[in-house]
């Protein structure tokens, strides 16, 4: 189309360096989970479970910073701004929903039942 | 569905043609047979027609297989006037039944046809009405009004079409093949699960909406990136116009909602097709998350719908009072305020169902605060209008109806977001009034403004204004007539989506409506008549300027239509309204020193595609696994083999260019 496809895009393309510490960083954050749960450290698998989520989120920023080549900068900050909003939408979703559910179900399951025996 | 004769049913019969057998067509039905034979009929002569004028061989070439964005836009248009036919067939007819089915009568219909009516008719307007009206709408304007030659993706805009006609190609084969959902446009499981809608109903409401919300979007990715990426030198997001704002962030909510959707139908189809219970009433399932999902795509859907049409309201405002928007900044941060609102406001389609006093009350508090910026729009337009030199054109007065309208549904709404009043009107027809009064007098006056305002932009001639006006006061009175009464029924508890009623008090309120119904499908036959008279009498209302309304934006700084690389040269942007700061500054159309304009080619493999997918979901509807797997494969075949096309662009040579813009020059000194 117009002249716009022929320019470059602004933003890295990644060194070998930085590939491996991101290649790196992705080995060892997806073997501590796995140790964890094979060494069975903790007792509580809930505190397990906590820690892996955990490491899951390290590792999708560890991917965004070095595999996407997401930094503040890139595509005139357009990246960084789709990824803040991205996140707000996502916790909005997870956090509403796990409310919203855990007050239908505190209302509305069946166990009710019971309680509302006890009403005078 | 009716119990299958067990000789149809043998092995290799089933192998071939799943669950498809005679008893699947509805023969037993008179309505559907009668609408099958009108349909095959016209079917039949408008192939004959096409075959008599030899126009395969222009329609292949010129518009399926088209890259461009503004045959496109014009495709979507005519993909959502023709399902709109279907969708307000549905609607009169069930308005006929309500205002027969009294004192003992059954009306007409039998429940197994009204309940699929009354889904159908939902899941069209919003889905193959809406939808692809709003999309064909910004598809058309929004490269037009940045400058730009077409969309960032010219082939997935191609695609993205052909996939939402696959959708409604989907939908529309139910009516004859098998039944569409009895459930609702939202098909509420665990009526929509596989124990209480056995048959093929809630698999082709599944499949026609996976298919067309993939077409949408990517539709909306390629406007967002357009918009980001290809905007004329100059024109900063504080520039933009504010149609173009306004599809930008009805894209973005495209974009992060419809995954959603996608997702929460998939699990219904796992629960469906391979037994999974994530919304069962057993083994640990939960409906209520359902109901819980859907709504999170379901509430940004409404402000996807109804975003574009402020904008163009904002647009036509500004032109036909010959003045610049009035607030432009509070109108681009209303506007991203709306959008980021509609995210936390989904629980008030569920008040009802339980999840007590402090959900319930955050849920209505953040409902009521959304009015705030779009009250804040309203008066916008009003102080646009005030001292303005208002000209009540079609689009205007579409417009100031939209606000009168606009604003009592708006009220209306409030009224449903105070939890307690919606305990006792959840699921009424105060609802049903609510929604139609805001998406009628929204999202369809709007899209009328739009028709009115940027037709001849896209044809060359004026739309007629004697049945246009026509069109207008029956759609505008026919609309107050058939809902007020809905409204009154809401208030003494009716519910919605009932077949027969007992008391005979209430008949007359239903005759009213129906009433209304009737003069609104006379407004649909004065449109329809409208457009028939105009290209009739093109020459009359043919614009040779490019610029009929003295607009503003940068649309109007090329002919009319526009040719096919839009813009010979790409303008340079000083100002928000940048045509009418073009025009005031004197602008001067370059006469010399063209060059060759390197555009995208022509390719049928969206359309390919999407006939695929066509077969793959009838694959899918009707168990026909060899058909679903083949198509699936071949699906895979044709998209990686288009990788393997080079030949994707073209040039427009520089003498072309020279051609078409002298012939402009000629035909502009002939006016002027």
């Amino acid at each position: 189309m117009s002249a716009h496809d022929h320019e470059t895009h602004a933003g890295s393309h990644g060194t070998m360096g930085s590939y491996m510490i991101g290649f790196g960083l992705s080995v060892l954050l997806t073997a501590i989970p796995f140790w964890l749960v094979m060494n069975k450290t903790f007792a509580n698998p809930q505190v397990t479970a906590f820690i892996i989520m955990g490491f899951a989120v390290v590792q999708i920023v560890v991917h965004m910073i070095y595999f996407l080549h997401m930094n503040t900068r890139s595509e005139g900050g357009w990246s960084m701004m789709a990824l803040i909003f991205t996140l707000v939408l996502v916790v909005i979703t997870l956090s509403g929903s796990m409310w919203v559910m855990y007050h239908l179900n505190a209302n509305m399951m069946p166990h009710m039942e019971h309680d509302m025996s006890q009403m005078p | 569905m009716s119990p299958h004769p067990a000789s149809e049913n043998s092995g290799i019969w089933k192998l071939i043609f799943g669950r498809l057998d005679w008893s699947s067509l509805p023969l037993h039905e008179p309505i559907v047979v009668g609408t099958f034979l009108m349909v095959a009929l016209g079917g039949a002569v408008v192939l004959g027609l096409v075959t008599k004028y030899r126009l395969w061989g222009t329609l292949w070439h010129d518009w399926f297989t088209t890259v461009d964005h503004k045959r496109i836009g014009i495709m979507y248009m005519i993909l959502g006037l023709i399902m709109f036919l279907r969708g307000f067939a549905d609607a009169i007819m069930m308005r006929l039944q309500q205002a027969m089915a009294f004192n003992g009568s059954e009306g007409y219909l039998n429940a197994h046809h009204y309940d699929q009516i009354f889904t159908a008719h939902g899941v069209i307007m919003i889905f193959f009405v809406a939808m692809p009206m709003i999309t064909g709408i910004m598809n058309y304007i929004v490269p037009l009004q940045i400058g730009a030659r077409d969309v960032s993706f010219p082939f997935l805009n191609n695609f993205s079409f052909w996939m939402t006609t696959a959708g409604a190609v989907i939908v529309m084969m139910s009516l004859f093949v098998g039944e569409f959902a009895r459930t609702g446009w939202l098909a509420y499981p665990p009526l929509s699960g596989i124990a209480y809608s056995p048959g093929v109903g809630v698999d082709y409401y599944i499949w026609g909406l996976q298919i067309a919300g993939i077409g949408t979007l990517l539709s909306g990715v390629n406007l967002i990136a357009t918009i980001v990426k290809m905007r004329a030198p100059g024109m900063t997001m504080m520039k933009l116009p504010i149609f173009t704002w306004t599809s930008l962030c009805a894209n973005i909510l495209i974009v992060a909602a419809f995954p959603v959707l996608t997702a929460v139908l998939a699990l219904l189809s796992l629960d469906r097709y391979v037994g999974t219970a994530f919304f069962t009433n057993d083994m640990g399932g939960n409906p209520m998350m359902y109901v819980n999902l859907i709504w999170i795509w379901g509430h940004p859907e409404v402000y996807i719908l109804i975003l574009p049409l402020f904008g163009v309201f904002s647009e036509v405002t500004s032109t036909f009072s010959s003045k610049r928007l009035f607030g432009y900044s509070s109108m681009v941060y209303a506007t991203i305020v709306i959008a980021l609102l509609s995210y936390l406001v989904w629980l008030h389609h569920f008040f009802t169902m339980g999840s007590g006093a402090s959900v319930n009350s955050f849920f209505g508090i953040t409902t009521m605060v959304i009015s705030i910026p779009t009250g804040a729009k309203l008066f916008n337009w009003l102080f646009t209008m005030y001292r303005g030199r208002i000209r009540y054109e079609l689009p205007m007065m579409w417009t100031v109806a939209f606000m009168l309208t606009f604003t009592v549904g708006g009220m209306t709404g409030v009224l449903l977001a105070v939890p307690p009043a919606d305990f006792v009107l959840h699921n009424s027809l105060f609802l049903i009034a609510h929604f139609h009064n805001v998406i009628i007098g929204g999202v369809l006056f709007g899209l009328f403004a739009a028709i009115n305002y940027w037709w001849p932009k896209a044809f060359g001639f004026r739309l007629e204004t004697t049945w246009g006006k026509r069109s207008f006061w029956l759609w505008v009175v026919g609309f107050w007539v058939a809902f007020m009464p809905l409204y009154v029924l809401g208030l003494m508890g009716v519910t919605r989506r009932m077949r027969v009623f007992d008391d005979p008090s209430l008949q007359i309120w239903f005759q009213i409506a129906a009433l209304g119904a009737v003069m609104i499908a006379a407004g649909i036959a004065c449109m329809f008549i409208q457009f028939a008279v105009s290209i009739k009498n093109r020459d009359q209302l043919r614009d040779t300027t490019g610029d009929p309304w003295d607009g503003r934006t940068l649309e109007w700084a090329t002919s009319s239509p526009p040719p096919d690389y839009n813009f010979a040269f790409t303008p340079v942007i000083h100002d928000g309204d940048a045509w009418a700061d073009m025009k005031k500054r004197g602008y001067q159309r370059p006469l010399t020193g063209y060059a060759a304009i390197h555009m995208p080619s022509n390719t049928g493999t969206g359309i390919i595609i999407a006939g695929l997918s066509v077969a793959f979901s009838v694959g899918m509807i009707w168990y026909m696994w060899w058909l679903a797997g083949l198509s699936f494969i071949a699906i895979l075949a044709v998209a990686i083999g288009h990788t393997f096309n080079y030949k994707r662009d073209f040039t427009i040579p520089k003498d072309v260019v020279e051609r078409i813009e002298s012939e402009r020059s000629t035909l502009l000194a002939a006016k002027g």
